[in-house]
C-alpha cells in the first residue's frame, strides 16, 4: 500500500506542477495564442497526472469508474474547448504575435515611402 | 484545512464580485458570473452540500452563462456610462449593510451544534427519514416529501418564467424556409472538430442526465440537475449545428406542451393522493404499503420536475437564439 501511495503523491505534485505552469504561462506569455497554448497543453497533462493520482487512491470500486469517465470526458472536452477559443479568435481576425510584427513592419514601410515620395 | 480551502474560496469569491462590479467589458462580467458560480459550488462540497453544489454548476455555471451570452448577443457588449451621482446609492447600500451586520449580532455561534436550526426539524429528518421515507438520499426525501409543497412551488415558479420570457420575447416558431438560417450557421460550417466531438459527445450528456435523474434518490442528482443538463445537451446541439436543426428534433411547441405536462404531472400525483383519502402530496396512500407509496411518490415528481426544467430552459434559449438570429437577418 505504502508503495502505491508513494506513486500516487509523486503524480499529484506533478499533476499540480503542469497545472501551475500552465498558470504562469497564462499571465507571463505575450498574446492570446500562446497563452491558450500554455493553458491547455499543460492542462491536459495535468488532468491525466491528477487523475491517475487519485485512481491510486481508490479501493479499485465504482469511484475507480466514475474516475475514468472524468478522465475521458475531460480529454475530450478540454482540447476541443481551447481549440475552439483559438479557432474563433483566428476568425474573428486576431493574429498571431509574429503576423502582428509583420504588419507593423509593413506599415512603416508604407509610411516611409509615403513620406519619400512627397 | 476545510478552514483554509474555505478561506481561500470565499477570498477568491470576493475578489470575482469586485471584478464584475468595475468592468465595464460585459462580456467578461458574463464569464466572471461563471467563475463565481464554480466557486460558490465548490464552496458548497466544502460544506458537504453536493446536491446544492450540483445545481451551482449546472444552472449557474452551464445554463444561466449561455442565457446571458445570448443576451449580450441582443443588447450589446459594453454598459452604458452612467452619468448621474453614485452617493445616495452608496449611502442606502452602507446604510443597509450596516442594519444587516447589526441583525447578525444576535444571531447565535456561527456553527454552534445547539443553534435552532439544528434543534428544529432537522433531528427528525435525520433521524425519522429512513423509517419514513426510506431514501438513501436525505436530501431528496426533504426536498420531495418532507418539502413537496415547496419543490411544487419552485416548479410551478419555473414554468411561469418560461411564461414571461415567451410572452416579452415571442414564442420561437419554427421556419419553413430555413436559407436565411443556413447564412448564419457559415461561420461554424468550418468547425470540423466542433461537430465532431459535439456528436460524439451529446448522447453522453443525455445519458449522464438520464443517470442524474434516476440516481437522484440514491445519491446527489435529481429532477432540477436532470433536466438543466439535457437541456445543455440540446443547447450545444443548437449551437454547433443552427438552432433551426435542433428545431427539427425538438419543436418549440412541443417544448411548451412538455414543460405544461411536467408541472401537470406533479399536480397530477397531489391530487391522486388526495382522491386516495390523503392530504395533497401525501405519498404514503399512493400505494398499500407508505415506503412503497413515497418511493413512486418521490420517482414521479422527480420525473414532472425534470421534464418541466429541461422544457423550461430549452424553449427560454430557443427564444433568445430566435432573437438573435432574427436581428442579424434585419
Amino acid at each position: 500500500m505504502l508503495v502505491l501511495d508513494i506513486v500516487s503523491s509523486i503524480l499529484l505534485m506533478t499533476g499540480i506542477f503542469f497545472g501551475f505552469s500552465g498558470a504562469v504561462g497564462l499571465f507571463r506569455f505575450p498574446d492570446f495564442f500562446t497563452r491558450v497554448h500554455a493553458a491547455s497543453i499543460t492542462d491536459s497533462i495535468a488532468v491525466i497526472l491528477i487523475i491517475a493520482g487519485l485512481l491510486l487512491q481508490t479501493s479499485f470500486d465504482l469511484n475507480t469508474a466514475k474516475l475514468m469517465f472524468i478522465l475521458m470526458f475531460l480529454m475530450i472536452t478540454s482540447p476541443t474547448a481551447s481549440h475552439a477559443l483559438a479557432k474563433s479568435a483566428r476568425h474573428g481576425g486576431l493574429l498571431t504575435l509574429g503576423e502582428s510584427k509583420q504588419q507593423q513592419k509593413q506599415q512603416k514601410e508604407q509610411m516611409q515611402q509615403q513620406e519619400a515620395g512627397q | 484545512m476545510a478552514v483554509l480551502i474555505d478561506l481561500v474560496l470565499l477570498s477568491m469569491l470576493a475578489i470575482t464580485a469586485l471584478r464584475v462590479i468595475f468592468l465595464k467589458d460585459l462580456f467578461a462580467v458574463v464569464m466572471l458570473f461563471g467563475i463565481y458560480s464554480l466557486l460558490s459550488a465548490l464552496i458548497f462540497v466544502n460544506l458537504d452540500a453536493v446536491d446544492v453544489a450540483f445545481t451551482e454548476a449546472a444552472v449557474g455555471a452551464g445554463i444561466s452563462t449561455v442565457l446571458m451570452l445570448s443576451t449580450l448577443a441582443l443588447t450589446g457588449r459594453t454598459e452604458k456610462e452612467n452619468k448621474r451621482s453614485s452617493v445616495l446609492p452608496l449611502l442606502v447600500v452602507i446604510a443597509t449593510g450596516a442594519a444587516l451586520i447589526y441583525g447578525t449580532l444576535d444571531m447565535p455561534p456561527f456553527g454552534a451544534a445547539d443553534n435552532p436550526i439544528h434543534q428544529h426539524v432537522a433531528p427528525r429528518y435525520i433521524e425519522e427519514s429512513p423509517k419514513e421515507v426510506g431514501l438513501p438520499n436525505l436530501v431528496t426525501s426533504v426536498l420531495a416529501s418532507y418539502r413537496g409543497f415547496d419543490t411544487f412551488g419552485e416548479t410551478v415558479v419555473v414554468f411561469s418564467a418560461m411564461v414571461g420570457v415567451l410572452s416579452l420575447l415571442g414564442a420561437a416558431r419554427r421556419r419553413e424556409n430555413s436559407d436565411d438560417a443556413a447564412v448564419i450557421v457559415a461561420g461554424f460550417k468550418g468547425h470540423k472538430v466542433l461537430r465532431v466531438v459535439a456528436k460524439l459527445i451529446i448522447p453522453l450528456i443525455i445519458l449522464f442526465a438520464l443517470y442524474v435523474q434516476f440516481h437522484g434518490d440514491f445519491g446527489p442528482g435529481g429532477g432540477f440537475q436532470a433536466g438543466v443538463i439535457a437541456a445543455a445537451a440540446f443547447i450545444l446541439y443548437a449551437l454547433v449545428f443552427s438552432l433551426s436543426h435542433a428545431m427539427q428534433v425538438v419543436s418549440p411547441k412541443f417544448l411548451q406542451l412538455l414543460a405544461s405536462l411536467g408541472v401537470l404531472l406533479y399536480a397530477s400525483v397531489g391530487i391522486y393522493s388526495m382522491l386516495k383519502g390523503g392530504h395533497f402530496l401525501d405519498y404514503n396512500k399512493l400505494a398499500a404499503d407508505p415506503l412503497v407509496g413515497q418511493h413512486f411518490g418521490i420517482l414521479i415528481i422527480e420525473l414532472g420536475v425534470g421534464i418541466a426544467v429541461f422544457a423550461v430552459m430549452l424553449s427560454i434559449f430557443y427564444a433568445f437564439a430566435h432573437q438573435v438570429e432574427r436581428s442579424t437577418i434585419k
